[in-house]
């Protein structure tokens, strides 16, 4: 969700001055691309923004933006970046990782997020292999395919990262491709604009380690047609959106739906916005629910001291329930 | 209170969900309220039904630091409890079992460890006597204990009748039942435990007024059958103007925490430091000195790994932010640790040690992390390891440790132990008024260091702390990350760089050494001019203490040297104290002495003796007691392990 915003910035506002060390023809270029114009266009002040990236190439993204850059260990990125959101609520919070990060050495967080539907989004960078590590089978990379750096065919199967956010409970689902920029840029918006734990699945070329899901295997060069695998479920008329006070029936049908998208692969790879709730609370919601002041005095914000340094804190209720009598 | 009227220590045991807990409480509580001071200690297996618990209180006229061996009297309800506890009993003590009790068999208990079964037979068969409650009932008689066998059922079986409740409703009185026994046995008036009922059971009349026609009735029946005045303990109430509380140690270290404005915890459940979590979220709604309600965040989150990295993440923010765990979970909290220390981050980390390695013993206590808090995780980086030993530095240290954190900009991972999180004292309420809090140094906009509109969050200083911008503060945007950075947070490996971030790092820790004070760096108790120095740390503190009131009627003159910072090590405060001991005796629980390694390493001076207990079990005073007159006398091997095969 976007808080505060300032019109007119301008990609300027989101572009660094730091060389970038992915390798030539990398997807993360469009996919940074993507959420420079995604932050640009919210008009968001950088220093609203704070972005966590995980380990390997992908989570080196937030050096490329200039808001606050956090960028954690493998695997952990969702919960620091949870941390910070609950803390600070009127941070603009994004989370961004590698397949092998989210859903290999973090899957525990991917899911348990899930549990949360905390105002975040998270965009996974999907290339089927660890890039950094020179080009191992990541968690995506389908069963008996073999990619350029592995010495045999994969012998461990692939999840569905879609799938396992829709039964971990994300509230807005959606996958876009690394190099149709201005869609993906759209999309990262939406999924921002989402008042809660939102879903990008990012597919994108590894040139260097994956010769199979390559640029022009997306581009569908090898199919007949010389169609784009890809194609956005917009264009079919897809609505993707349970509404708030939706029945079981009506979320069930949105599910199915989705389902079918999300396990499309081949020839035809859906893209787009393919699962969005608004029939549940977020996080945040629940918290300030317990505690009323949540809101206005958050973790970060609250006065715990005054100004000579004593504390605030007023224990005398408590030390009245333990007294002895 | 007991025939030299100064202390008394009661103990009741049984299995695990039968309400032990629950009756060791409502005994405490109408100590407490009779003005008595107490000491409590919970001993648990990791277990939810069934498996053996047993509390031990002990009261007295002054203030208690920690829990006896030899019990006076012992209150039981089944036959377990009974074979397990009687020989703890003193002589002149007494034991209240079950009149069904009186005759079980040691094989017909199940729980009952087989080598305390086998010991217990040996030592039977060995007096002639019949491998059963029977023969251990006879043979403390022999020693000159009481032994009071109570027909529970027809106590609980009368208050059905007499009170028309169902006898299921009557059952759940057993408890009250049994205290009440121990009660009256001690002459204590019942006005006391009419009192407690009316605390433990908050706005449940009908259970307080139920329990309240138990304890009559028990009364009435001890009066009646058993021989008036027979036994010789009396609980005697102090008068005392004294506002005190009833607290166990994770609900102190919790309301150090409140204290200090910690706005945000998260948490895996593990043992024995859960609890603290628990009892913090219950009271996340915090009222302020302005009347308003304060938020403090409890996130219970999916693993520790999870734990650590969230609350990292709220510190970033400016929250001051903490997380609670024990061995297992701060294994896995490692990596994390390494993140906090190389990107500067305020992250307090409570460690409440249990008997490890691995699962270990998970409700049992043991002082056996310190090295590994000390050196967890890979790599070099700065960071506080302090230890409480009782109570007060429980809650005062909660609270410092945020200072510690913001001031030096590192983790800061406060060592308890299980002993300490299950002691329930009483204890003046805390000076909330006399802490301070120092946020460290927070970034303002200003003539800080700027680069293409990043802030210099590590920008180098004299002293190694550079103030740091907070997720959200206008202005100080710059990147953190687990590799080595620039001063703008960007990673690098250049050579130079590296060696002015790790001594940047190191510059801390020295600053750290310098500023912070003796006092929070280790007491001196006792006599302290005394050449008899016994160094220790954590919850040992309160049996030593003990020892040394009883080394002191001995006519021997001793000191304890309590080190309470243990990193950075307050090597030179111990020079001189160790240049004056002969001898020196480090106390620890745990198998190798993990302290006289680490004062060797500092100082090179190593112990003279090591006394060490590592069964699980916290040091009682009169075993330390035992131990120091051994070293005094000469006749002390240079390693003594203490041991208590009923415990």
């Amino acid at each position: 969700m976007v808080t505060k915003t300032l019109p007119q910035r301008t990609m300027k506002d989101y572009q660094v001055k730091h060389s970038n060390d992915w390798c030539p023809g990398c997807g993360d270029f469009g996919i940074l691309n993507a959420l420079q114009q995604a932050l640009t266009g919210l008009g968001l002040l950088p220093h609203q923004v704070a972005i966590f990236g995980g380990i390997g190439c992908s989570g080196k993204a937030p050096y490329y933006v200039p808001a606050y850059g956090i960028h954690t260990l493998h695997g952990r990125v969702l919960a620091y970046a949870t941390g910070a959101k609950l803390a600070n609520p009127e941070l603009t919070v994004l989370a961004v990782g590698g397949d092998g990060d989210g859903l290999g050495i973090g899957a525990g967080h991917f899911v348990n997020t899930g549990r949360r539907n905390i105002d975040l989004t998270y965009i996974l960078f999907n290339n089927a292999v660890y890039g950094l590590t020179k080009g191992q089978a990541a968690p995506t990379l389908p069963l008996g395919l073999q990619t350029r750096s592995l010495p045999e065919p994969t012998i461990q199967g692939a999840v569905n990262p879609l799938m396992l956010a829709l039964a971990s409970g994300y509230t807005w689902i959606g996958r876009g491709y690394a190099f149709q920029v201005r869609h993906l840029a759209e999309l990262i918006q939406k999924a921002i604009r989402h008042p809660g734990l939102a879903y990008v699945d990012v597919l994108q070329p590894c040139p260097t380690y994956n010769d199979l899901y390559t640029k022009d295997w997306f581009a569908g060069k090898d199919l007949e047609l010389d169609e784009a695998r890809v194609y956005d479920v917009e264009q079919e008329g897809y609505d993707p959106v349970i509404p708030e006070g939706a029945d079981d029936e009506i979320a069930i049908s949105k599910m199915t739906q989705f389902i079918a998208k999300a396990q499309a692969w081949g020839d035809h790879i859906p893209i787009g916005v393919l699962l969005e709730t608004r029939a549940l609370s977020s996080f945040e919601q629940r918290i300030a629910t317990r505690i009323p002041s949540y809101r206005s005095a958050p973790p970060a914000r609250r006065l715990v001291a005054d100004e000579r340094g004593h504390p605030t804190t007023d224990l005398r209720a408590i030390f009245a329930e333990l007294a002895i009598t | 209170m007991t025939r030299h009227q100064t202390d008394l220590a009661w103990r009741i045991g049984g299995p695990q969900g039968s309400g032990v807990d629950t009756a060791a409480g409502m005994f405490a509580r109408a100590c407490a309220i009779g003005g008595l001071h107490l000491f409590g200690r919970r001993e648990y297996y990791s277990n939810i039904m069934g498996r053996h618990s047993y509390y031990d209180v002990r009261v007295a006229r002054q203030a208690l630091t920690c829990h006896r061996d030899t019990v006076d009297l012992l209150t039981t309800f089944e036959p377990e409890s009974l074979s397990r506890h009687i020989l703890a009993v003193a002589k002149g003590g007494g034991v209240i079992h079950d009149s069904d009790d009186a005759d079980t068999p040691l094989e017909r208990m199940p729980f009952l460890d087989e080598r305390v079964q086998e010991d217990l037979r040996v030592d039977l068969e060995e007096h002639g006597l019949p491998c059963s409650t029977a023969g251990l009932l006879a043979k403390a008689r022999q020693r000159g204990v009481d032994t009071f066998a109570i027909p529970f059922d027809e106590i609980t079986h009368a208050l059905a009748r007499e009170f028309r409740v169902p006898q299921a409703v009557a059952d759940r009185a057993l408890n009250t039942v049994a205290v009440a026994v121990s009660c009256a046995l001690l002459h204590y008036d019942p006005a006391y435990l009419a009192k407690a009922l009316a605390k433990v059971f908050p706005r449940r009349p009908q259970l307080i007024e139920i329990n309240m026609q138990a304890v009559e009735l028990t009364y009435k029946f001890v009066r009646r059958n058993l021989p008036a005045n027979d036994f010789p303990f009396r609980l005697v109430p102090e008068s005392t103007r004294e506002r005190r509380l009833l607290i166990n140690g994770n609900q102190a270290v919790a309301l150090g925490k409140l204290a200090a404005g910690m706005t945000f915890q998260t948490y895996y459940p593990i043992s024995p430091a859960t609890d603290e979590s628990i009892y913090l979220e219950a009271h996340e709604a915090v009222q302020t000195v302005g009347g308003e309600e304060g938020s403090v965040i409890i996130v219970q989150t999916e693993d520790e790994l999870a734990a650590v990295t969230m609350a990292s993440g709220a510190a970033l923010t400016g929250a001051r932010s903490a997380t609670a765990t024990s061995g297992p979970g701060f294994s896995l909290m490692a990596e994390g640790l390494g993140w906090v220390g190389i990107n500067e981050v305020p992250l307090v980390v409570t460690l409440y040690q249990r008997g490890g390695p691995s699962t270990g013993m998970p409700t049992r206590s043991e002082q056996g992390d310190l090295q590994c808090a000390i050196h967890a995780g890979h790599g070099e980086f700065p960071r506080i390891v302090m230890a409480s030993g009782d109570l007060h530095e429980a809650f005062y240290d909660a609270a410092q440790a945020f200072n510690y954190a913001e001031r030096y900009q590192m983790p800061v991972i406060h060592l308890l132990d299980k002993a300490l999180a299950s002691t329930t004292q009483t204890v003046q309420p805390f000076a909330v008024e006399s802490l301070h809090i120092e946020r460290g140094e927070i970034y303002a906009p200003g003539n800080s260091q700027h680069h293409n509109g990043s802030f210099a969050r590590f920008a180098p200083t004299a002293s190694g702390i550079s103030p740091r911008a907070l997720l959200g503060q206008p202005g100080g945007m710059h990147w953190l990350t687990g590799g080595e950075h620039t001063m703008y947070g960007r990673v690098t490996e250049d050579p130079v760089v590296r060696e002015r971030m790790m001594e940047k790092r190191a510059r801390k820790l020295a600053l750290a050494a310098r500023e912070i004070t003796v006092a929070e760096k280790l007491h001196v108790y006792g006599n302290r001019g005394a050449a008899f120095t016994i160094v220790s740390w954590g919850s040992n503190k309160g049996g030593i203490l003990e020892a040394l009131e009883r080394l002191a009627d001995d006519g021997i003159p001793a000191r304890l040297v309590q080190v309470r910072l243990l990193w950075p090590f307050p090597m030179e405060e111990m020079m001189p104290l160790l240049e004056a001991a002969t001898p020196l005796v480090i106390v620890e629980s745990n198998f190798s002495g993990q302290l006289a390694q680490l004062l060797r390493e500092q100082t090179g001076r190593g112990s003279d003796y090591l006394v060490v207990k590592y069964n699980g079990r916290p040091m009682s005073g009169q075993e330390l007691h035992r131990a120091f007159k051994g070293v005094h006398a000469g006749t002390s091997e240079r390693r003594v392990d203490l041991r208590n095969p009923y415990e």
